[in-house]
């Protein structure tokens, strides 16, 4: 496998052709932040948060998708891209119907992580205040859509992990909704085998578990990898919570 | 009330700064001239409105505290729904007896068509979260603006919820 | 067919239409059609029959002749006389004086020395009222299939992307990357599959140069569309029309049919090893499927939200193969090169931006049309030597190119030339064709904010900067339109555009912002004015939202 080097804020670092920007840098602990990205599933460069500056260029580049090139300088943490985050995050706030206080994830919510990271004081955008459905036709789950962050890692998971694809996006631009196959109520959903894993990926209280009260609900998302990994390589190895 | 939770720290405060209004304490009118005030909640009605107004023109400077204020949190949780809904709901399904939506607007506030943050409605100068905020995220704040300074949390005092 | 069936096709074809003493063609583009040509084919087709003269006067319909805005058209091919504003009576009078008596019907008659025809040089258009659109035998007699007969048997596949490399040919669908040079690297591509990918989902509010072509001569965007699979090894080809295009996706239909049995698409073409096939995929009207990667995704079936690129279509597109992936009026001019040569190509329009360029004229412009003009042309000359100006009475403001990616150009830089090089140099890009002229009534505000609510619409909600900034940015032009925004809520939005604009993940996102900072750019004046102090609000930088005050 050819070896490329290039830099990353400054220090040297080499990888093998075809990792992309944010493994590399999570293997180095350079912390670049994320939302749509989770370990074992595609990447989809959506949420636009691991943006990386790239001399010679005044294009952005989402870290999840881009690899390396020989030479190549990278930056992640420049006063424009922090800028970005912040606006990225204020807009994510002000596009849903976030109430932390009365949330089954408060405090296990990677929406607040990234509010915490970028130092999210307040939400200079009007909140838009949409009028969503919550979905509790599921015996044992519950999608909220007014916590929904349109990360889509559902709907990927879903199809991508479990193969039943019961998720996917309806309608366009703000107005678009994760759906349960024709758009039914999730607990009439023929193809949805209840295994529970779009509940396990979803970064918000967007999805959760029938029974929990607020602040009770916690996530362990390393499974995905971890099944991934088991089936692609045959590596039966549990990534401990905290490293994930 | 989590003010209170400064315990101790509440006596190191009083030798430092004045009270001059407070809902716990029994003053009509809000005082000109304050250096600092603290306001909690969301604006939802025409009081809420005229009281963040007055506040914002007679202090230096104006901190929303807590989620409320900050974010509008679970009071404009009825945003998504039209206000007569709202009304309608509060007032007439859900009544014991009488059920009417109040609408002498001469002795009771106007509720908004939305619940605002304070920052939708007047200038505000820096942000305490939480519902409600910790004792240490208030002190640091208070000690902060103390020693000169306008409050910006790092992230261990950021919480929303 | 062999190439010398197709020589054969031609003469017989010429000849057929020798007989005629004149040839009277009627437009039958969606613009006429509005308009009610179907009325004037009627009455057209009963004049000649009643006064016996179908025998010496032949009547067909034929593309998009231009002066959409004055319509039904009419053109006399043999002594060149167009028509405007006909209906059954006038065309009665066409057959009557005209054909049977020789004399030109001067009330309706259009001066054809008028700059609107003077100024322009057809290349793309060259068969707009020349050919029956409907008919393969017309398009062959008019050179058709001409250059893929000639590149099947007397081209190496190289020699036809070096023709193609040489010309300059830029890719029409707004971006200008070279065509050849994409061509060259889906050729180079390892793959067992290839495929060519025709993009006709024209969005743009006022555009309609893509439908014009295919509604006029589909056989033109077929041949180059077969061109490009020779060059670069593909057998397959799509076609992806929106749906909102019916009487181009009918003609496109029967083109390929006739092709079909023709045997100019199909196995062994021309007698040669070369294999090619198109089908048609329909649009379901995403603005956002013009994108390449969310139209490829569209083609295979898929919910139609762009990828990140790269990897570019080039190397991996339709089910993961190389693809071309080219706009309807590049594939159009792919015949012309290969025919008459890259070098007379070249020759046309500017050293970095050759050939010409279509426009559809739209606004407030006094002749609404289409228009195909050599690059580097200058502003100036479209909109007011062939456009005719703008309404009496008003003043040109503004004209925007490339739809809502474009910006606003003002009078300044009327004399800008229209190249891919320097309409970036004041904010805007060339797109692909349509330009909307504003005058002295326009609202700047108000147009940017049309724009944004278009691209808020169709913003596929992939990426968060498009989905919610749109949303916000067209809320807060709102704002300023409502009269309650501030200084601070105006800086915020300049931010907010930037932002939307480095950050979003595809060209629709990317670009969203540019109607906004482009009027803004030059007419700054129309927001601040309308703009209120943020002190009158007990010192807040934010104005109360709307409704505040009500309950």
């Amino acid at each position: 496998m050819p070896v490329v080097t290039f830099s990353i804020d400054g220090e040297q670092y080499s990888a093998t052709e075809g990792e992309n920007i944010l493994e590399i840098a999570r293997d180095h602990k350079i912390h670049i932040p994320t939302l749509c990205f989770l370990d074992g599933l595609s990447t989809l460069g959506a949420c636009r948060l691991c943006l990386v500056e790239i001399e010679g260029t005044p294009k952005l580049f989402p870290a999840c998708t881009t690899k390396p090139t020989e030479g190549m300088v990278i930056r992640t943490n420049t006063d424009r891209l922090k800028k970005y985050r912040k606006m990225i995050v204020e807009m994510l706030a002000s596009e849903g119907n976030h109430q932390c206080a009365v949330c089954i994830v408060n405090g296990h919510c990677e929406l607040q992580d990234l509010a915490y990271e970028v130092g999210l004081d307040h939400v200079r955008f009007p909140y838009l205040y949409p009028d969503k459905s919550l979905d509790a036709t599921h015996k044992d789950f519950v999608m909220d859509r007014n916590r929904c962050v349109l990360c889509t890692r559902c709907v990927r998971v879903c199809h991508e992990v479990e193969a039943a694809h019961v998720w996917d996006i309806a309608g366009r631009g703000i107005n678009c909704e994760i759906i349960a196959d024709m758009n039914q109520p999730w607990g009439t959903s023929p193809s949805c085998t209840s295994c529970g894993k779009c509940v396990r990926v979803c970064p918000t209280g967007a999805l959760f578990e029938k029974g929990a009260a607020v602040g009770e609900m916690h996530k362990e998302r390393g499974f995905v990898k971890f099944i991934v990994n088991a089936r692609k390589k045959r590596e039966w190895v549990r990534v401990a919570p905290e490293d994930e | 009330m989590s003010f209170l939770d400064l315990d101790e720290r509440l006596v190191e405060l009083a030798g430092k700064i004045d009270l001059v209004y407070s809902p716990l304490a029994d003053v009509k009118v809000f005082p000109a001239d304050v250096d600092v005030t603290l306001v909690e909640g969301a604006i939802t009605n025409s009081e809420n409105e005229e009281m963040a107004r007055l506040i914002r023109k007679n202090s230096r400077i104006v901190i929303a505290f807590g989620d409320c204020a900050t974010t509008g949190n679970v009071t404009a949780m009825r945003n998504s729904v039209p206000l007569a809904d709202v009304q309608k709901r509060s007032y007439i399904d859900l009544a014991d007896k009488n059920p009417r939506i109040p609408d002498d607007h001469i002795n009771l506030a106007q509720l908004l068509t939305t619940a605002h943050p304070l920052h939708e409605m007047i200038k505000i100068d820096a942000w305490l979260h939480g519902c409600p905020p910790t004792a240490d995220e208030i002190w640091f704040a208070l000690t902060e603006l103390l020693e000169g300074r306008m409050p910006v949390l790092p992230p261990q005092y950021m919480k929303y919820g | 067919m062999t190439i010398e069936d197709l020589r054969e096709c031609a003469e017989k074809e010429q000849a057929r239409q020798a007989q005629f003493t004149h040839r009277i063609l009627y437009c039958s583009s969606a613009g006429c059609v509005s308009s009610g040509c179907d009325a004037v084919k009627a009455g057209l087709r009963k004049a000649i029959d009643e006064l016996g003269l179908s025998k010496k006067c032949e009547m067909i319909g034929t593309g998009c002749l231009g002066l959409c805005g004055e319509g039904p058209l009419v053109f006399v091919q043999t002594d060149r006389t167009l028509y405007q504003h006909v209906d059954e009576k006038s065309a009665r009078r066409i057959v009557e004086e005209h054909i049977g008596q020789g004399k030109r019907v001067e009330d309706y008659a259009v001066d054809l020395n008028d700059a609107f025809f003077a100024s322009q040089k057809k290349i793309v258009l060259e068969n707009m009222g020349r050919i029956n659109a409907e008919s393969i035998e017309e398009y062959i007699a008019s050179e058709g299939y001409e250059a893929l007969a000639k590149a099947l048997t007397e081209m190496s596949p190289e020699d036809v992307i070096a023709e193609v490399r040489k010309s300059g040919l830029r890719g029409r669908g707004g971006a200008g990357y070279p065509t050849g040079l994409k061509w060259d690297i889906v050729r180079k591509g390892v793959a067992d599959q290839k495929y060519i990918v025709c993009n006709a989902d024209e969005g743009d509010p006022g555009a309609f140069m893509d439908r014009s072509v295919l509604e006029g001569d589909p056989h033109r965007v077929l041949e180059g569309m077969a061109l490009a699979g020779y060059a670069v090894g593909a057998t397959q080809g799509f076609v992806y029309a929106r749906a909102e295009y019916p009487l181009a996706i009918d003609r496109l239909k029967t083109a390929i049919k006739q092709a079909e049995r023709f045997g100019i698409l199909g196995n062994r073409i021309f007698e040669s090893g070369f294999n090619f096939r198109i089908d048609i995929r329909i649009g379901a009207g995403a603005f956002v499927c013009g994108e390449e990667t969310a139209l490829l995704r569209s083609v295979m079936g898929r919910r139609g939200r762009p990828k990140v690129r790269p990897p570019y279509p080039s190397e991996k597109g339709l089910w993961d193969k190389p693809t071309v992936i080219n706009n309807v009026e590049t594939f159009a001019n792919i015949a012309p090169i290969i025919r008459e040569g890259s070098a007379w190509f070249a020759g046309i329009g500017t050293p970095k931006s050759t050939g010409t360029k279509v426009f559809a004229l739209a606004g407030k412009i006094n002749r609404t049309g289409l228009v195909e003009v050599p690059m580097g042309i200058p502003l100036r000359k479209i909109i007011f030597d062939i456009g005719g100006g703008t309404p009496e009475g008003t003043e040109f403001k503004a004209a925007q190119t490339g739809g809502p990616s474009g910006g606003c150009i003002p009078k300044e830089h009327l004399d800008l030339p229209v190249d891919y090089e320097s309409l970036p140099t004041v904010g805007s890009i060339m797109g692909s064709g349509g330009m909307i002229v504003m005058d002295s009534t326009s609202d700047m505000v108000d147009v940017a904010k049309y724009f944004m609510e278009f691209c808020m619409d169709e913003s596929c909600g992939k990426c968060v900067p498009c989905r919610v900034g749109t949303r916000h940015i067209h809320g807060m032009l709102d704002k300023i339109v409502r009269g309650e925004a501030t200084e601070v809520d105006f800086e915020f939005l300049k931010e907010t555009c930037v932002m939307v604009k480095e950050t979003s993940l595809c060209g629709l996102g990317q670009s969203a912002p540019n109607p906004v900072l482009s009027t803004i750019r030059f007419f700054e004046q129309e927001y601040t004015s309308k703009l209120i102090s943020a002190h009158e609000f007990n010192g807040t930088g934010l104005s109360p939202l709307s409704g505040a005050k009500e309950s």
